[in-house]
């Protein structure tokens, strides 16, 4: 187990330092950085101080090696939008992301394993047949409809919830909602998967013969014996959830990571895209790391 | 076994049905569509559906802000869904396919090597990768097909890596290395063909995926730029109607919805067909 984490270790800032390559090569050599920052009626003088301070007389790969150094320092570069550096916009918005991601991910957890566990139990049964159904034109859902379909039944006809922004409990609902449907269909079917595959299970027919209640089987047998494979499923599922927050957040207007970054690409606003990058790439490496603590947590065979 | 059988051929039919209703749609579009799908017509502005008070047969699912007509705006914007959605799949497969049959017919270094960067990716979301790739390039139906292509190989590298491995070791491959066959003869000739079938379905439960990418990211402002009609603008148009014409995304999200899950039971129908593990399980 030890190992697996200190693979881990190691692999991550090697991921990191691919990830930044790329997304810094992708962003300077598509754009050069005198017409982002500097308008039209720049002078000679502009230019030579903004040549000088980014380094673009220097040769690319010289470029990326100082954008490295300064990153190790945690300094990403001045943003254009905001004026100051761009690490402080991408703090800020943490916050709002990781709520939203919390309650959606608890959403889903508890909406799938509950979903999943009834369409087990009624296998080929008229609820079975309901919930995966459900879960297959979920799978077909695009997240950003589902966000307007809501807005216009609970904020627009109903007049429950507000259409957007941030502010108290209430504006939480509908973003945490739609960003569980991203997971809530796969979640239910894995769960289901696990359920009908342990209920083979020796340990099972024991607990049957023992004369168990099936209730009980099902909370003390099966589902602590699920949650290791639904916990691997939920590690690779994490970076689709920090995309799916992207949508998300720029359909309601949440302000987080994903509407920073967008706003960041369509004002080409290169040293806060890099950071937010950056920063999901450490959140997603992170939570790996703790699905993995988690698993020989769970399981002590893994820990041997 | 019959009722299984005779279950996943109906999804083949419903599903394929439909997609090929749209492909062609999107075909002979210039002849459906009932309106120029970017003539504006300002007195016009914001009609409702047919069905809808105050709406006519003349626009039969109404008018969106300009005035164009919102049928004659969703059959063109076919055109572009299913071009970006079946070329970036062509393009992320055969990617995959190369790089995963080189890693499973070559192992060593050159398995270490593309595998630990399909791990890497892997757990990189796409989206973001498509969005900072787009933010460089600019949008346009081109270069979606590449980003989406590039954002989605290791999918097709690591079932196809899996897959050679195992038929590598499989005695008739081992028989044609024995009488002296070249790899790229037995690529071709022995692990190509066994690969077909898993190939097949899972391109075209990719083909969902591109879709829902493609109209993700021109929902985001980040796809084929405006005046363009694709479903994915569409939509988001239609979001900053919201209060006065919910028809225009709710339109958009309906064609983008029946699209996708028609592709998709297309798609588990092949499967229910090819893998016969999952024809008894059905």
């Amino acid at each position: 187990m030890l190992r697996t984490i200190a693979h881990r270790l190691t692999l991550a800032p090697l991921t990191l330092l691919l990830v930044s390559f790329v997304t810094f090569i992708i962003l300077r050599v598509t754009g050069n950085p005198v017409d982002i920052y500097l308008d039209i009626n720049r002078t000679p003088e502009q230019v030579a101080a903004l040549t000088e301070r980014l380094h673009l007389d220097k040769p690319l790969l010289v470029q990326y090696l100082i954008y490295l150094r300064d990153l190790v320092q945690g300094d990403f570069g001045q943003s254009l939008q905001y004026g100051g550096p761009a690490i402080d916009a991408v703090i800020t918005s943490i916050g709002p992301t990781l709520r939203l991601l919390s309650a959606a991910l608890l959403l889903a957890v508890t909406l799938g394993t509950v979903a999943g566990l009834v369409a087990a139990v009624y296998r080929d049964r008229f609820p079975d047949a309901v919930l995966s159904a459900l879960a297959v034109a979920g799978q077909s859902m695009p997240s950003f409809w589902l966000g307007i379909l809501l807005i216009q039944l609970f904020a627009l006809k109903m007049q429950w919830l507000p259409t957007s922004g941030s502010g108290g409990f209430k504006y939480l609902i509908l973003p945490a909602l739609t960003l569980s449907a991203v997971l809530l269909p796969n979640f239910m079917l894995v769960t289901r998967t696990a359920v009908l595959d342990l209920m083979n299970e020796q340990f099972v027919a024991t607990a049957r013969a023992k004369g168990l209640s099936r209730i009980r089987i099902l909370l003390t047998h099966i589902l602590p014996n699920a949650a290791n494979p639904l916990l691997s499923f939920l590690g690779i599922q994490i970076g689709t959830l920090m995309g799916g927050s992207i949508i998300t957040e720029s359909i309601f207007g949440w302000p987080g990571i994903g509407r920073l970054m967008i706003s960041a690409v369509s004002n080409r606003d290169a040293p806060v895209v890099l950071a937010t990058v950056f920063l999901v790439s450490i959140t997603i490496i992170l939570a790996n790391l703790v699905v993995d603590v988690l698993h020989s947590i769970i399981d002590p065979r893994i820990r041997h | 076994m019959a009722r299984s059988l005779f279950k996943g051929q109906l999804k083949l039919w419903l599903g394929g049905g439909f997609v090929l209703a749209v492909v062609l749609m999107a075909i002979f579009a210039d002849w459906i569509a009932p309106y120029d799908p970017y003539r504006q017509n300002l007195l016009m502005r914001l009609k409702p559906p047919a069905w809808m008070e105050g709406g006519s047969t003349r626009h039969l699912l109404g008018t969106d802000n300009y005035g164009r007509d919102l049928l004659s705006r969703l059959i063109y914007g076919a055109r572009i869904s299913l071009l970006v959605g079946v070329s970036s799949m062509v393009l992320s497969c055969t990617i995959g396919l190369v790089a995963g049959i080189f890693a499973g017919y070559k192992g060593g270094r050159c398995e270490q090597v593309i595998m630990r960067l399909a791990d890497a990716h892997m757990a990189f979301p796409d989206i973001l990768l498509a969005i900072v790739m787009v933010a460089a390039m600019g949008g346009g139906a081109f270069n979606l097909i590449l980003v989406l292509g590039i954002s989605r190989w290791m999918i097709y590298a690591r079932v196809i890596f899996g897959l050679t491995r195992s038929i590598k070791q499989r005695p008739f491959v081992e028989a044609a290395a024995s009488y002296g066959a070249k790899d790229v003869y037995i690529t071709f000739r022995h692990i190509l063909p066994q690969l077909v079938p898993v190939l097949t379905v899972l391109a075209a439960l990719q083909v969902a995926q591109m879709i829902l990418q493609e109209t993700a990211l021109s929902f985001l402002g980040l796809g084929v730029p405006p005046p363009a009609a694709t479903w994915g603008n569409i939509l988001a148009e239609g979001r900053d109607r919201l209060f006065v014409a919910p028809w225009i995304a709710n339109a958009a999200g309906l064609a983008i919805i029946l699209l996708v899950l028609s592709v998709n039971l297309f798609g588990n129908g092949l499967r229910e067909r090819f893998d016969p593990r999952m024809r008894q399980a059905a």
